[in-house]
């Protein structure tokens, strides 16, 4: 099989490249090792920073935020709730930091007004009474799922190719350049070659691993974010610790729960990569500093994502910015293959723009970047994974044969048709875990202990899956979703695991 | 004073399977019984009794002889409950509730000493000691896997007639799925609805014209444990009858009718047998008084009660039965605050697979006791001579892997309301 491009990974920055090269009219093929957003893409807070983050420790990142958000939430509006966010600091925190914030943020052009104490506290009545300091900032949420899944429907709709399970095994080169990259689909285990005139590594914290196939060796440093979902939405604003960075100092709402987190935990492998109950605790007690609330809420989940901190050594380092980098691999002796790595989540749209420049300059392609002016339009695909719409469809379809398959988050069967639908329209295969990244499934307070034998019920009903694969899919799912439920379970959630374990495992057997 | 105090020799705690057990035991005894508890764990039963099916853990071998399985259990484990109790009470205790749930609507069958082998909703295959007679040809019929139709319902969720054909076909070929529609059902078909309008003789009709054009000759049918609420085996005779067919339950998911059959069975009988049920009452609080004696608490909808007691024997039940509280820096037990033996700390509670098959360390914490199931203190003796524990709060068992959960219920209930009437 031949393509002009063929991107590895399928996190934002991927769909944002796949995007971006269909729009300029340039065909390619997305290939990702597991499903959408399945790295740091989906395991981070889904803030959209106002740049205050960084004015200290990175002005040009900094800057990079605030006009990367701005743009965002003009372009992308229904992927993005325009909370508004505030730093604040506690008796404590570095009084010189605190001081030298303003000036900062003045000289990014980040705007950041003081607060007084008081008002803060009529703002976010969950804040500590013991606040000395708080800037109102222009912070907001962002979903990173519907994000991915509206960007990648928009560039198949252009044309190009999305197929999730795929992995690079192996590059054959010849002459400087990548010849054809050998793929191996996971689930099935067939292989196909691919003849590129391009290729780029956007695999995030498996960069180097990919960089390996082709011969090169690139420094990828692992580091492990933990982040803790409440059951509840904590505060109308994303909350910012106003220090330097460091543990459990974001609070992020995002519909109707807030997240905290994270830590850096340097990692050997992104592979596997779990949450665990110390760094669970840690930023719990950190987070309480602020939001004395947070020690005793409900979470209903944590989760993790691995950060790829690429070195500079080797390679022709054509780095844009201390925030992310491209590599151009032409002088280590590969003319056609590049790596995108590192960056927010915020900056995806920029990282992928000068990617695609590159690509086009070596392809001779003079079409310029488009989703600088050009909204991204909102898919049937990615609409499901915004709280309550679910729910507000069912209600207003009135339809009393349309049945709620999973009552936590009130996703009916027509729903979970329609996710199904948009899987095997991308030639995926639908998996109970597919689905449940898709939507809203399995994110509400049972953590799909009920919804899931349902939803595989289901999927048996209408054909999507046969044979042992659905039974296979429903612990697939059960494990997925226990990373996240493990490092939480006290009070309410031991409960509903001890009864997901009963119906699991005493009835069904399926630790058998 | 707000209510009224009532008196009685033992107060049960808990409304769970440990605690019905216990409530009949003492009865049966003679002995003046209050139970206490808000009514709901026990719909969540599946309906089938366990008594023992795995071990060691890990290994993964469900046993044929559950009595071979404990006697290896025993002697490998011999801190497990069952290593305190003889084999010939076990047997007097599952043989004492099973016939009294016969005698109360819901008879039950098994194979003599051994196991038995039946579907699960996720089609799977369950190894278990007793089922409900309404699901016995059931385990007959995956014995001897003869042509069979298993008929699910339009508006059912989590039931999938051909999920459990798709997975057992390799093994059943004869195993065939249909999905039927009642006529003047719309939307979702729920349990208890469901059960309680085939109790209909028309409703019963209905459903033979809609099962018969999806017959192909096949000489047994499985339906979701529908079949009635009170009056199952009157609605499998007349199936049968009219299909020409032998007629089997499978169990749904919980909530289900398995476990409402169950409640409806003991909230039927206990009374009969003298039995003071005040399931709508919690105890909040205990004192004891300088005779030896408990005073309880109690609160529910309504006014306090106050239960004088000279015993009580404790089947609250784990984390979902709230007789054990998970916080996030250790585990208590909610009524007397007795020392739980837990794991050291919250990370070593559960392991990274939710399916490891050996079984989360935290599964195994719980009351510690001494032979009569008397709650150990701190300083390892009983806390108090007058008070006992039942079931699943007890340590040293996984009930969901070793898949002994009523037969623990049920033995450990026996040995403890023995234990009172001996002087503990």
């Amino acid at each position: 099989m031949k393509t002009q491009v063929l991107i590895i990974g399928g996190g934002i920055t991927g769909t944002g490249l796949a995007r971006d090269l269909a729009l300029r009219g340039v065909p390619c093929i997305l290939v990702e090792q597991r499903d959408i957003v399945a790295g740091a893409s989906g395991g981070n807070h889904g803030l959209l920073h106002s740049g205050g983050r960084y004015v200290a420790s990175d002005a040009e990142a900094a800057e990079e935020c605030r006009e990367e958000g701005s743009l965002l939430k003009r372009l992308a509006p229904h992927c993005i709730e325009e909370t508004q966010g505030l730093f604040v600091a506690v008796p404590g925190d570095d009084e010189t930091y605190i001081a030298d914030f303003p000036d900062l943020c003045a000289r990014s052009r980040i705007p950041a007004e003081p607060v007084d104490t008081d008002t803060a506290m009529e703002l976010e009545p969950a804040l500590t009474p013991d606040l000395i300091a708080a800037y109102a900032a222009e912070d907001a949420s962002v979903d990173p799922f519907k994000l991915a899944l509206d960007n990648i429907a928009d560039a198949c709709r252009l044309g190009a190719v999305f197929v999730p399970h795929i992995q690079a095994v192996s590059f054959e080169s010849e002459k400087k350049r990548v010849l054809s990259v050998r793929l191996r689909n996971r689930i099935t285990g067939e292989t196909l070659s691919v003849e590129p005139d391009q290729v780029v590594n956007a695999a995030g914290a498996w960069a180097g691993m990919v960089a390996n196939l082709a011969g090169l060796h690139l420094d990828v440093v692992c580091s492990k974010g933990t982040l803790l979902v409440t059951q509840s939405r904590i505060t109308r604003r994303v909350i910012n610790r106003l220090r330097k960075p460091g543990d459990g100092d974001i609070l992020v709402p995002g519909g109707t729960v807030s997240i905290l987190g994270t830590t850096s935990v340097r990692v050997d492998t992104p592979d596997g990569c779990r949450p665990t109950i110390r760094e669970v605790d840690r930023i719990i007690e950190e987070g309480a500093a602020m939001v004395p609330v947070l020690a005793d809420t409900r979470y209903i989940r944590a989760y993790a994502g691995v950060r790829p901190l690429i070195g500079s050594s080797g390679g022709d380092d054509r780095k844009v910015s201390r925030g992310f980098a491209l590599l151009d691999h032409a002088a280590e002796g590969l003319e056609n293959f590049i790596t995108i790595a590192g960056g927010k989540l915020t900056t995806y749209r920029l990282m992928a723009e000068k990617t695609a420049d590159l690509v086009c300059e070596k392809l001779k392609v003079s079409e310029p970047c488009r989703t600088r002016t050009e909204p991204l339009p909102p898919s049937d695909t990615g609409r499901w994974t915004q709280p309550g719409l679910a729910p507000r469809e069912w209600l207003r379809s009135g339809r009393n044969d349309d049945l709620l398959l999973c009552e936590c988050e009130m996703v009916s069967r027509d729903v979970v048709d329609r996710i199904i639908q948009s899987i095997r329209d991308q030639g995926g295969q639908p998996t109970l875990r597919a689905v449940g990244l898709r939507s809203r499934i399995g994110k509400g307070p049972c953590q799909g202990g009920f919804c899931s034998a349902r939803i595989a019920a289901y999927m048996y009903d209408i054909d999507a899956v046969t044979g042992n694969s659905g039974l296979k899919g429903l612990r697939d799912f059960l494990r997925e979703r226990w990373r996240g439920k493990r490092p939480v379970l006290w009070d309410l959630a031991m409960e509903q695991a001890e009864l997901q374990e009963a119906l699991h495992c005493g009835l069904f057997g399926l630790e058998q | 004073m707000k209510g009224e105090t009532r008196t009685c020799d033992l107060l049960i705690i808990g409304t769970g399977m440990a605690g019905m057990a216990a409530a009949l035991f003492a009865a049966k005894k003679g002995i003046t019984t209050i139970q206490m508890g808000l009514p709901g764990e026990i719909n969540f039963a599946s309906g089938l009794l366990d008594l023992m099916a795995v071990h060691p853990l890990g290994e993964n071998r469900p046993w044929k002889n559950p009595w071979a399985c404990i006697q290896a259990l025993v002697r490998d484990e011999p801190v497990h409950p069952y290593g305190r109790i003889a084999p010939e009470d076990i047997r007097a205790a599952f043989s004492e509730i099973t016939e009294f749930l016969a005698a109360f609507g819901l008879p039950y069958a098994g194979y003599g000493s051994r196991n038995v082998q039946l579907l699960t909703p996720a089609g799977t295959v369950k190894t278990t000691y007793r089922v409900p007679l309404s699901m016995w040809k059931g385990v007959e019929a995956w014995r001897d896997k003869p042509a069979c139709l298993l008929v699910d319902f339009k508006g059912m969720k989590g039931f999938s007639a051909r999920q459990i054909t798709e997975i057992q076909k390799p093994d059943w070929p004869g195993l065939r799925s249909a999905r039927i529609a009642l006529p003047g059902f719309k939307g979702e078909a729920y349990p208890v609805t469901m059960a309680r309008a085939l109790e209909s003789p028309d409703t019963g009709t209905a459903l033979v014209e809609a099962v018969k054009p999806h017959l192909r000759g096949e000489s047994v049918i499985g339906f979701p444990a529908f079949l009635g609420f009170e009056d199952t085996a009157r609605l499998i005779a007349f199936l049968e009858t009219e299909l020409g067919a032998q007629v089997f339950e499978i169990p749904t998911m919980p909530p289900s009718l398995g476990g409402l059959r169950l409640q409806r069975a003991f909230e039927k009988g206990l009374p009969t047998l003298g039995v003071q049920a005040l399931y709508q009452k919690q105890v909040r609080g205990v004192e004891r008084l300088a005779s030896g004696d408990f005073r309880f608490e109690s609160g529910g909808a309504d006014l306090d009660t106050l239960v004088r007691a000279k015993g009580a024997v404790l089947a609250t039940g784990r984390f979902f039965g709230k007789g054990l509280h998970a916080g996030r820096t250790g585990i208590r037990e909610t009524v007397f605050g007795l020392p739980v033996r837990q794991p050291e700390s919250r990370t070593e509670w559960h392991y990274p697979d939710f399916l490891s098959p050996e079984g989360h360390p935290v599964n195994r914490a719980g009351l510690e006791t001494d032979e009569w199931f008397r709650p150990l203190g701190k300083d390892g003796t009983p806390a108090y001579k007058n008070l006992f524990a039942a079931g699943s709060i007890l340590a040293h068992q996984d009930w969901t892997r070793m898949k002994c959960g009523s037969g623990l219920a049920v033995a450990t209930a026996f040995k403890a309301v023995t234990g009172f009437l001996s002087g503990g």
